[in-house]
């Protein structure tokens, strides 16, 4: 396996670098890099034969990506390299480049282009293999993020996230905005436009529908949106104030938080909708409910204690059990898609930082220095998370790895930006 | 260089037709002859074909009792009723007493900090406990909707103590 034998002793000791992207990448995030001991692939980046012709700056984008990953360093090999030749390694090697990405644009004579591209192993001079897309120009992004899928796997044997995508909402000038972008916030498409407050977008496990809280009747009430064709349904608009929707793992039904029969308690209703089964009876806050992944649990938030702890229960309702011990104000619980980490905000001095927990040992750390986090999602690899906070006094989204040694800021809308949340891989070809 | 060319085997490439819908699965065979790219995450949900909905809200509050204050102001953390607000709240329900066919919604607020959606929920504390006062006044509960809109409509923008204390608050709007 490639990864074995990465000399991951040199790396460990250049950690703490900020990786300044240069002014020539297309993408408008920038990655910061923090912390020690992250095991990082040094990956050199040839020049693509051609990219001078595509619109959009492909190697870069896919250096940008795996970089945001935090398993990756990227540098120049400086030179044009294709994916038809056989490099010469001792350049990049002596820039202790441990792999190598090669390839080509190609512009067709429909005005289509003919991505290619070759990932080679540069310590053993071996071909890792090669990928080719061929795409229009308003697909380049997303072929690129195929890409970055590609090489991702290629060299570290797990799946990639690049392809996937992130729904997030806007605020801007009176106006809110549900879009759904790429996994670096670019090429977002808006869903929905509203003069009316929008939170809480959940994607459905196979990536198709959203369901989310709007306040366009003057109320939230719960939407269910197929993000393809547009068409969307009514799903919980009950009397009183209806959020917080999340998917069951199979798709069939949603956990929502009502208030229907006062007080603010969780359901769970047919995602066609339909009469609500109650799941929880406190006679205080009961919200913000997750399914495990394997779709036993749910985890939510309650201050039947007294203040806002996380709480588990069995996906039918019952008895729950406190997960949270540590501070009084403990939300937004979000589980690793893989089941092993729990991540939630919790209030720690007066600020709201993001924590993730190790729920085998309970132990629990923060991992940001930012102090007004809030809606953490984890990517479907469990490797990244994304989450809203403020940044400059700006509402900002981030992404940051699972031990917080590397974040990216990701960008693309103006105005306040906020409520990640991240998509599922894609179950199926459409 | 070119026996590579030919080896490398494109197989299937995107389907990247004019109106740039898709990207399809994609099938490259390696030089080694194993399959290098059947990604199953491929066939990402068809976003150029995203069509984007525009809603209209919905404007305008019916009048309420002439002269009379309707937004209800609550300290940090609380959902109680001061006794400031008591005298504006029984004009309130004489109102909504004398005519039965009259409905209030009763949006509860929060102010910035923390989570949206917890403040939901605390939000519906504070529109629930002016219901409750209402109801305790003679009003019948259908006449009356308890809302929340959490932190999400500010009265004041700021980001001290004045400006939370102007949104820890209930509005009682007529509908």
């Amino acid at each position: 396996m490639f990864l074995k034998r990465l000399k991951f002793a040199s790396q460990a000791a250049l950690a703490v670098v900020f990786v300044a992207l240069s002014l020539s990448v297309h993408a408008q995030f920038r990655v910061e890099v923090s912390g020690m001991g992250r095991a990082q692939i040094p990956l050199a980046f040839a020049n693509l034969r051609g990219e001078e012709a595509s619109p959009q700056k492909i190697a870069a984008i896919v250096q940008a990506d795996l970089e945001r990953s935090g398993q990756f360093r990227g540098l120049a090999a400086g030179k044009v390299i294709d994916e038809t030749e056989r490099p010469e390694f001792g350049d990049v090697r002596q820039k202790g480049a441990d792999a190598l990405f090669t390839g080509s644009v190609n512009k067709l004579a429909d005005g289509r282009f003919d991505l290619r591209v070759r990932v080679w192993d540069s310590v053993k001079a071996q071909d890792l293999g090669a990928v080719s897309f061929v795409v229009v120009a308003g697909d380049l992004r997303l072929a690129a993020h195929r890409i970055s899928d590609f090489v991702y796997e290629k060299l570290t044997g797990e799946k990639g996230v690049f392809s996937t995508r992130i729904a997030y909402v806007t605020k801007a000038n009176g106006r809110y905005n549900l879009w759904v972008a790429d996994s670096d916030g670019e090429n977002a498409q808006s869903a929905l436009a509203s003069p009316e407050p929008i939170i809480s977008p959940s994607w459905s496990p196979t990536g198709t529908q959203l369901a989310y809280v709007s306040f366009e009747s003057r109320k939230p009430v719960v939407y269910v949106h197929d993000v393809s064709t547009g068409k969307r349904r009514l799903v919980a608009n009950f009397k009183g104030s209806n959020s917080a929707p999340t998917w069951s793992t199979d798709g069939r039904s949603l956990a929502v938080t009502l208030s229907r029969d006062g007080g603010s308690q969780l359901f769970l209703i047919d995602a066609q909708g339909g009469e609500p089964r109650r799941l929880t009876q406190s006679s205080g806050i009961d919200t913000e409910p997750v399914f495990s992944p394997d779709g036993t649990a749910i985890y939510f938030v309650s201050d039947r204690g007294g203040s806002p702890q996380i709480y588990r229960m069995p996906a039918q309702g019952g008895p729950a059990n406190r997960v949270t011990f540590t501070g009084n104000y403990n939300i937004s619980p979000t589980l690793s898609p893989d089941g092993r980490l729990l991540a939630y905000i919790s209030r720690v001095n007066g600020n709201f930082k993001l924590h993730v927990m190790d729920l085998a040992s309970g132990t629990a750390s923060p991992i940001t220095d930012t102090n007004a986090d809030e809606r953490p999602s984890f990517a479907p690899n469990s490797r990244l998370i994304a989450y809203a906070t403020v940044q400059d006094g700006r509402e900002a989204l981030m992404t940051t790895t699972i031990d917080g040694s590397i974040k990216a800021r990701l960008s693309g809308q103006s105005g306040d930006i906020r409520e990640p949340n991240w998509g599922p891989f894609f179950a199926a070809p459409r | 260089m070119k026996k590579i060319l030919l080896s490398m085997a494109f197989v299937a490439v995107l389907a990247g037709c004019a109106s740039g819908v898709k990207l399809d699965e994609v099938q490259v065979e390696d030089r080694t002859g194993s399959s290098v790219a059947n990604n199953s995450n491929s066939g990402a949900a068809n976003v150029s074909s995203l069509n984007a909905r525009d809603v209209a809200g919905l404007n305008g509050n019916k009048p309420g009792p002439a002269g009379v204050e309707s937004v209800v102001y609550f300290d940090y953390d609380s959902f109680s009723i001061k006794s400031e607000s008591q005298a504006m709240l029984e004009a309130h329900a004489r109102f909504l007493r004398e005519d039965r066919t009259r409905k209030a919604a009763l949006e509860g607020h929060t102010d910035e900090r923390g989570g949206r959606e917890y403040n939901l929920g605390l939000g519906q504390k504070r529109s629930e406990a002016v219901r409750r006062a209402l109801v305790a006044l003679g009003v019948n509960d259908a006449q009356l909707e308890a809302v929340s809109y959490g932190k999400e409509k500010p009265a004041s923008t700021g980001s001290d103590e004045a400006a939370f204390a102007k949104n820890r608050r209930a509005e009682i709007a007529y509908r």
